[in-house]
Parts: C-alpha cells; sequence; structure tokens
C-alpha cells in the first residue's frame, strides 16, 4: 500500500517509489531516479508529478524544480511518444551525425526539439550518449541505435511507426 | 551497443569473460567470478585491508575515469574508524565525449562491477556501495539490476558476505543526463537527490564524501579491474604496462579509423600502432590530421606528434593526457576551427554554472568561435580565445573549467595557422555543420 493517498501514479509505480525511498540513507537521495521512472510513466514531469513526488521525499515543490531543471533528460513538457535523440557530438560529427540529424528532419518533417503533430515523433539533438565507437548514434526513448544511415534510419523510424499502428 | 571488437595485439585482463555469457552469474563464476572476494576474505578479517590495499599499490592501477590518481593510494586515505558510515561509489556516469568503455564493461561484465565494489567496500571498511549510471544507460542498469538481484540470491550481497561476518549491500541508479555528474564531488551531490554542482576541496571525499562519511570513488573501469588483479597479483598486473602505469586499459578508438571499437591495450602502447594497426588505419585511405588522445577535454595532438606510447606520464609529458582512453581520430577533411567550436558547444551546454569562470568562460568562448566560424572573425578572436581559456584555468571549484579550457588552447596553439587561414577566407577542411544546426540558439 502506497504511503501517499490518491497517488497520480500507478499502483505498481506507487509501490515502487515507497521501496525507492525507503532504500536510501537518506531519503532524498531517491528523487532523480523517482522524476525518470514518473516521466517514463506519464511522459513528462508534469505539475502533479513535482508535488507528489515533493510530498513522498519531504520537500518542497520549490526544491524538485530547482533539481529537475538541472538535468537535460528530465522535461516539463510531454515529448513525441517515440523521442530521437540524435547524437551529435565530435565522434559522431566525424562520422556523419549532422547527415543523420538532418536527414530525421527531412523525413519528420519537424526541427529540432519539435514534435511531429501526430505525436508519434519527436525530434533532438544530443550531446554523446557513450556509443562513440559505433557512430553515428542515437537512443530513440532508451534504445540505442548505431551505424546510421540515412537508409538505416529511415528502417528504424518505419518501425517505430508500425509498431505504433499495430 | 557497441560491437565487440578483438585484435592479435591486445592483452587481455578485463575483457577476459567479454563475450562469455558473463552476465549470468553461474558463467561468471564458472570465469573464476567471485572468486578473488573470496580470497580476501580468506586472509582474515584483520589482515584483509591492510593485504588488499597492498595489491592495489603494488599493481600500479591509476584511475580509469581520467585523473590518473593511484587507486590503492586513493583507498589508504581513507580513515580507519569513523564516526559516519563509509560508502564505495562507483562511478558509471561515463560522459566524456569519444568514451564509450564502461559502456561495454556494464553490458559484458556487470559482475565485475560488483565484485570490485565489493572489495573496495572490504578495504576501507565500508558497508554500502553505490553504482551510479549516466541516465541513458538505463538497459545497461537494467542488467545491473539483474545482476545486483542474482548476487543477494546467493547470499554473495547483504548480511555477513561469504562467512566473514561483513555486510554488504549495493544499490545501483542513474542519474538523468549532465555531464558534470561525472565529476567526483558533483556526483556525490546528484546522488544526494540535488542539483550536480562540485563540492569544494579539501575536505577531500575520502574522509568527508557522500552523507559526510568517508567515501572512495572509482570508475567502473577501475573498479572492475580489482578482482582481475587479486587474482593475478598486484606485481604481474604491474609488469603488463610501463613505470607507474600499471596493467592494462581499455581504448575506445572512434572517428576516421577503419576498425572503431574498444580494445584492451597495456599501458604505453604506441599511439601510431594504435591507430594504423588495431584500428586498421585511416579511413578510406585518407590522411591523419590530428588526434585527441583521451576524450574530449584532452588537448590535440598533430599527426607529427604521435610516436608517443599511451600511458598517463607520456601523454602529460606531451603536453595533453591520457585521460578516458577514448582516442578520437581526425582526417585531413576536418576543419580544426569547426572542431574546436564544436567541442566548446559541448562545455558551454553543460557547464553548470556554478563557477563564473567557467560559466562565463564556455560562453564568451564558443560566441567568439561562432563568430569566426559563420566568417566574421578577426585574428584578434584567436587571441581573446586564448585568452580567456588560459584565465578559466585553474580558477573553478571542479576540473570542468580546465576540460573546457584545455583542448581549446590545444587546437588555437597547435593548429594557429588554420584559424588565421580561415578568418582571412581559405578555409581548410569540410564543413559538416551549417547555420541551421542551432549554432545560434543563444546569441
Amino acid at each position: 500500500m502506497s504511503t501517499i493517498a490518491n497517488s497520480i501514479f500507478s499502483p505498481e509505480l506507487a509501490a515502487r517509489f515507497d521501496k525507492l525511498a525507503a532504500r536510501y540513507p537518506v531519503k532524498r537521495s531517491a528523487l532523480i531516479p523517482m522524476l525518470l521512472y514518473a516521466q517514463d510513466e506519464v511522459g513528462y514531469v508534469s505539475e502533479a508529478v513535482i508535488h507528489e513526488v515533493a510530498q513522498r521525499l519531504d520537500l518542497i515543490d520549490l526544491e524538485v524544480r530547482s533539481v529537475l531543471s538541472y538535468y537535460s533528460m528530465l522535461r516539463t513538457k510531454p515529448a513525441g511518444k517515440y523521442n530521437m535523440q540524435v547524437c551529435t557530438n565530435i565522434s559522431c560529427m566525424l562520422r556523419g551525425g549532422y547527415e543523420i540529424l538532418d536527414h530525421c528532419k527531412k523525413r519528420l518533417g519537424i526541427e529540432n526539439k519539435q514534435t511531429t503533430p501526430d505525436g508519434q515523433f519527436s525530434l533532438e539533438e544530443v550531446e554523446c550518449i557513450g556509443d562513440c565507437c559505433s557512430a553515428p548514434a542515437m537512443q530513440v526513448n532508451y534504445e540505442f541505435h548505431n551505424e546510421l544511415t540515412p537508409a538505416k534510419v529511415d528502417e528504424i523510424l518505419n518501425e517505430y511507426a508500425a509498431k505504433d499502428g499495430k | 551497443m557497441p560491437r565487440l571488437v578483438s585484435h592479435p595485439d591486445e592483452v587481455i585482463v578485463l575483457k577476459r569473460r567479454f563475450g562469455q555469457g558473463a552476465t549470468k552469474i553461474d558463467r561468471y563464476i564458472e570465469l573464476d567470478g567471485y572468486a578473488a572476494v573470496q580470497k580476501a576474505i580468506a586472509q582474515g578479517a584483520e589482515a584483509m585491508p591492510g593485504w588488499i590495499i597492498d595489491i592495489m599499490k603494488a599493481s600500479g592501477l591509476r584511475g580509469r575515469g581520467g585523473a590518473g590518481f593511484p587507486t590503492g593510494l586513493k583507498w589508504s586515505f581513507v580513515p580507519k574508524t569513523s564516526a559516519k558510515p563509509k560508502y564505495v561509489l562507483v562511478n558509471g556516469d561515463e560522459s566524456e565525449p569519444g568514451t564509450c568503455k564502461d559502456h561495454v564493461l556494464f553490458r559484458e561484465d556487470p559482475h565485475a562491477v560488483i565484485e570490485g565494489a565489493m572489495i573496495a567496500g572490504l578495504a576501507i571498511g565500508a558497508k554500502m556501495g553505490f553504482i551510479y549510471l549516466r541516465g541513458e544507460y538505463r538497459y545497461l542498469l537494467n542488467i545491473m539490476e539483474r545482476a545486483v538481484a542474482d548476487a543477494y540470491a546467493r547470499g554473495f550481497l547483504g548480511k555477513n558476505i561469504f562467512g566473514s561476518g561483513i555486510d554488504f549491500d549495493i544499490i545501483t541508479q542513474t542519474g538523468a543526463g549532465a555531464y558534470e555528474v561525472g565529476e567526483e564531488s558533483a556526483l556525490m551531490e546528484s546522488l544526494e537527490g540535488k542539483r550536480g554542482v562540485p563540492r569544494i576541496r579539501p575536505p577531500f571525499p575520502a574522509v568527508v564524501g557522500l552523507y559526510g562519511g568517508p567515501t572512495i570513488i572509482n570508475n567502473a573501469e577501475t573498479i572492475a579491474n580489482v578482482p582481475h588483479i587479486l587474482l593475478m597479483g598486484g606485481e604481474a598486473y604491474a609488469r603488463l604496462g610501463t613505470e607507474r602505469n600499471g596493467g592494462t586499459r581499455l581504448f575506445g578508438i572512434s572517428g576516421h579509423v577503419e576498425r572503431p571499437g574498444v580494445y584492451e591495450l597495456p599501458m604505453g602502447y604506441p599511439l601510431r600502432k594504435a591507430i594504423y594497426e588495431v584500428a586498421g588505419g585511416i579511413r578510406d585511405g585518407k590522411q591523419l590530421k590530428a588526434v585527441v588522445p583521451g576524450g574530449a577535454s584532452c588537448p590535440v595532438l598533430r599527426a607529427d606528434e604521435i610516436d608517443i606510447g599511451l600511458d598517463f606520464d607520456q601523454l602529460a609529458k606531451a603536453g595533453s593526457m591520457l585521460g578516458s582512453g577514448g582516442i578520437v581520430v581526425l582526417d585531413e577533411t576536418v576543419s580544426i576551427v569547426e572542431f574546436a567550436l564544436r567541442t566548446i558547444q559541448f562545455y558551454q551546454h553543460e557547464s553548470c554554472g556554478w563557477c563564473i569562470p567557467c560559466r562565463e568562460g564556455t560562453d564568451w568562448i564558443k560566441k567568439t568561435l561562432t563568430r569566426v566560424y559563420e566568417g566574421g572573425g578577426a585574428r584578434k578572436d584567436i587571441d581573446t580565445v586564448q585568452y580567456i581559456a588560459e584565465n578559466m584555468m585553474g580558477r573553478t571549484f571542479c576540473p570542468f573549467g580546465d576540460a573546457a579550457a584545455m583542448p581549446t588552447l590545444g587546437f588555437v596553439k597547435k593548429f594557429r595557422k588554420e584559424f588565421e587561414e580561415y578568418i582571412e577566407g581559405k578555409k581548410a577542411g569540410t564543413p559538416v555543420m551549417t547555420k541551421e544546426h542551432d549554432l545560434v540558439e543563444i546569441l
């Protein structure tokens, strides 16, 4: 049973949060994992998420906001269902990262940090994601894709689009 | 996911279990897994900490995250008794551009990280360890969490590990996207649920660290080496490398080479051979222009400077650093002006803003280099960039300011002529960024 009445999260996540808060020597340590998992479920860190997470960790909303604004993976607005994060940092740049980013823009008809009108895809140019030896690389949500070519990007986009259509 | 690569020149210590299914605990045990921690415990509670630290000192292992601090020495700084609990913190926040070695390590041998953290805990008297991965590595967190759960299920973690009477727990988590959190004091802040800004030192973490307790923080690769070193002996490990640079290291070779990949090479291995033999040489028969030898923060080497051995001291002598072991190879098509701009864009984006020289310096350099890149530069801009970078050095809480300034200085000093010619309209290399690539986002 969750320690919070009327949690905005699913019962599974609420139970997980109870455990998370208890496992650290100091409860507040659970803040960043909680925000990530909340974002995974809700789609972004909403006002309601901030409020409940603050309550769970005995923080004020402002403290949560302060931390939230620091980390680039945490967002306060929804992204596309599939968030394409294309790396253009040095190793990827040398092997065509910008070409891949351009191709994504063209294919999706959106610019950096935008979402397609149907909400299916969003695009983000990101800093190094740690797949340098298989560059160019990108992540779609948490999944890695590498050794990219424009043709391979097309295949990947089609796969995600098909997943969504089922 | 990075593919596994190999080369006959590799000397395999850490990669021994890669590609062997060692994520499964039974397989890990078959491959001598959890033997090192039991060997340590067999020394008896009294002798064990000194025994471990002596081996680590003899091994010559130096931190694989970038700074290259001797691991055994770091551990010996932790006070024997402490009113507050002690902690082990494994830094898997791998974020240095050009570096993906820990990525492969977590995927291929997660138990080695766990076992190494246990041994580190036994050495300093910690009862809890944390393994912190970067937020992008969610699938690797899943692998680590599974491995930790399996170790608990066998009774390897938790109460009374291997009948020693000692308890040891491990907590795994990720960050949420912040290069700065790879810095040890910012990492502790993040783990305490705060913004990842650095702490002033002293006191050093070995005395006042996580939650105020004595803490050792080691890179994941450093920690994963520990069980191997305990099994093979400190001296045997040291002999694989060069003087004061023990053992082997994972080198991630990326950029314009034929066979990029994470290779395990002995410390001191010739950089030229690493590029031309191990990684197969420059792609498409092109000429080498420059090498960033240890991740984005290391000053660039020109093509005529690569006859050097890959260890901390030789790279330092050459005015660069071995850093994280991420070797980024640039061929003749690269515009150094553009590459320098892309590098400082990264640091400007990632500066945590805590120290003014870093926050303002990275921004100022980025703006100046952007102007040069877009064709509006003057010769004095090169001096301005150098002046700003020189004045960032050593004036920040953490090494980030230096990490941004050093590569910038390397580019403008070693390729000054290319900057001057660029400003005069004679542009070397083939640019790949175009204006719409958010270059002017902040201008």
